[in-house]
């Protein structure tokens, strides 16, 4: 049997070699990353850059942003199995494999992150009901699971393994049920995105991030809730494109990417009205009342200038929340795809600035500013994360039919 | 959280006014607990100082420059930043007079309490403990000895705690009325100068209650919230002025004054 009769029904893929060569040259990530995951794991994390200032750096930036990013799939789910809007079935299995490997990427990172990385189940066997942490590790891996489950069917799909009877009535009854998944995944979802924001929140002890409560969460478990959602969708679409760009095929109609697009600028224009009133209460409100000043929070030369708090805010929040809600711009795929992009990256530097700018900032008065800057090990670790999802998502490609339109779009 | 009470309350006066900065206390604390010594100490954000040692300046010119140095045990918060973030409960706040408690083999390493702590009293073993050849017949064999990859930090030497408590009982004395100086930190016992007292701040017999109550004395980030059981103590405006992030229109700084 020829590999060709793996690829899904009537479409074209690249040679055999050619592909291999791919898998290759994402190999030398896998491996560079594999021996710092062993290095991690063996001699533990005193061999990064972190350290009792940044006990949290690149890792935990890493996990949160694309724990944003991959927030294409709940939030596609529910629009399309919840809210039934029909055009998003061309895309749901890429924001699905998009959100899987989001997800189960933060968790291997986490694995290596934490300093006892056998005693990860404690979370489950000693929670404490009090730590948004404890919600966050929960859901994030009841919602991984949701995902494998939402993933599983795509690979029975396979043509030869739906030859299978009993492999094709059960992804025929998992697409029966995915309603169920979608709103499970949502719920979820939703929760543990606003945790994470909540883990912030109530860092009292931290002004740069501490936020007062609505309700038992703190402003930034809804800010964070709407930024992924925000983010995610326009995230799915640029994987999309990505992946076009690398093959050479048209993969979903542009008519479906601006869709994303239009949602991701509603969620976005909704968010940013939120962020900025956040912000500005904050800075007036916050801080004077922890004794500090705007002006104390940020420092050029450690860094953390404020020049992240502008680019944030303004051109990659505002700028593209503009771009993305006007039909003129949504047209011209240039634009929609520089949208989504600093609409992205706005959501990755707000993960950051939340992460280790927070660390930076000297609480005590006698105390001073740090810099923190990653090293090989975690660059290792995370681009092998990046690699994997590389790895995963080619071999879907080639062996799944997850672009329902590719053959219409290819004619 | 809510504000935890308890029927004792440990606590500690630093007296700003006579430390010199010597570094007794830290060297005591880290003998008394068995911080291991570190391979490579390049690293100063590497280090496990459960009593750093602040330098503190008034930021004036030679010949009105004035230094203070502040040594910073954990805080002991009655609102800890910590605790209440700990996804596995390996530190609470507890009935031992009070003392944030860590459980060594329970903590993960998620390092998100030290996130928490606004005073940098948490430290995490980035490498397996070393120890020299013979110096295993210096550890205090009432102290566990940390692994690799958990988080610790200072506990007011409660090793001393359950000593004390144990020779009240067996000369049938109250254990939770514990006379003054019947239990001290081996940072309070050490210092040459007397600066730091120890005590029950819930006696009013106790030292350590008259001294926190003065007006000279003040904690460290007090309008956070956090509580400290730690209180600092000095007659110079500008040091206790240092004990909070104050704002210009704001000056006076120091919680009594
Ligand atoms: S590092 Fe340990 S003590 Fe600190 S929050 Fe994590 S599990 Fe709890």
């Amino acid at each position: 049997m020829s590999e060709r009769e793996f690829w899904p029904e009537g479409v074209e893929r690249c040679d055999l070699g050619k592909f291999l060569a791919w898998l290759g040259f994402i190999s030398i990530f896998l491996v560079w990353g594999a021996y710092g995951a062993y290095k991690v794991l063996g001699t533990g994390i005193g061999v990064t850059a972190l350290d009792n200032y940044f006990g949290f750096g690149l890792w935990i930036t890493f996990d949160l942003a694309v724990i944003a990013l991959g927030a294409g799939a709940f939030f596609s789910g529910f629009l399309r199995y919840i809210m039934r809007i029909d055009e998003l079935k061309n895309i749901i299995n890429l924001a699905v494999i998009v959100g899987f490997l989001c997800y189960s990427g933060a968790m291997l990172i986490l694995v290596l992150d934490i300093g006892q990385p056998l005693r990860a189940w404690f979370g489950y066997w000693h929670p404490n009901v009090h730590s948004m942490l404890t919600e966050v590790i929960f859901c994030i891996t009841c919602y991984c699971t949701v995902l494998i489950i939402e993933y599983v069917p795509l690979i029975l799909e396979n043509r030869q393994i739906a030859k299978n009877r009993f492999c094709h009535h059960l992804a025929h009854n998992f697409h029966v049920y995915m309603p169920l998944f979608a709103g499970i995944g949502t719920f979820l979802s939703t929760f543990h995105q606003g945790s994470l924001g909540g883990m912030y929140g109530v860092l009292f002890g931290r002004p740069f991030v501490f936020r007062e409560g609505f309700f038992i969460w703190p402003w930034t478990f809804f800010l964070f809730v709407a930024s992924a959602i925000a983010s995610g969708p326009a995230f799915t679409m640029l994987c999309a494109t990505f992946m076009e760009t690398i093959t050479g095929r048209k993969l979903v109609s542009y008519e479906t990417k601006k869709l994303m697009g239009k949602i991701a600028g509603l969620l976005l224009c909704f968010y940013m009205f939120f962020k900025i009133l956040d912000t500005y209460a904050w800075a007036k409100g916050i801080l004077p009342g922890m004794g500090l000043t705007f002006d104390q929070m940020y420092n050029s030369a450690a860094g953390y200038g404020k020049t992240w708090l502008w680019v944030e805010l303004f051109w990659c929040g505002v700028i593209p929340a503009i771009m993305l809600v006007t039909p003129a711009v949504r047209n011209r795929p240039a634009l929609l795809y520089t949208a989504a992009i600093l609409d992205c990256v706005g959501i990755v530097i707000n993960r950051f600035v939340f992460t280790v700018q927070a660390l930076a900032i000297p609480v005590m008065p006698f105390d001073q500013w740090f810099s923190y800057a990653p090293n090989w090990a975690e660059w290792s670790t995370s681009l092998m994360i990046i690699a994997y999802g590389f790895l995963v998502m080619s071999l879907s490609y080639r062996y799944l039919p997850i672009f329902p339109q590719e053959r219409a779009l290819n004619r | 959280m809510q504000h935890m009470e308890f029927k004792v309350k440990w606590g500690m006066v630093i007296d700003l006014d006579k430390c010199t900065g010597c570094g007794a206390c830290s060297i005591a604390c880290r003998a008394e607990n068995n911080i291991p010594p570190m391979q490579d100490a390049s690293n100063k954000l590497r280090t496990t100082d459960w009593m750093n040692i602040y330098e503190l300046s008034n930021g004036k010119k030679f010949p009105d420059l004035e230094i203070a140095y502040l040594p910073r045990p954990c805080m002991q918060c009655g609102k800890p930043s910590c605790s209440t973030v700990c996804p596995v409960v390996a530190t609470t706040k507890d009935e031992e007079g009070g003392i944030v408690s860590q459980v060594y083999p329970r903590c993960i390493g998620c390092r998100y309490c030290m996130a928490a702590c606004p005073y940098h009293a948490r430290y995490f073993n980035w490498f397996d403990p070393i120890w020299p050849e013979g110096m295993e017949k210096t550890l205090t064999p009432y102290v566990s000895a940390r692994p690799r990859g958990v988080v610790e930090k200072c506990t007011f030497c409660h090793h001393r705690f359950n000593a004390a408590k144990e020779q009240a009982r067996m000369s049938g004395a109250d254990p939770l009325d514990l006379p003054e100086d019947a239990y001290i930190p081996a940072c309070a016992e050490v210092c040459p100068t007397g600066a730091i007292v120890f005590g029950n701040l819930k006696n009013p017999e106790h030292r350590v209650a008259k001294l926190a109550a003065s007006k000279y004395a003040f904690r460290l980030l007090a309008r956070l919230g956090t509580d400290p059981q730690v209180y600092y103590y000095s007659k110079r405006d500008w040091v206790r002025q240092l004990g909070d992030n104050y704002l210009q229109k704001e000056l006076k700084g120091g919680e009594h004054v």
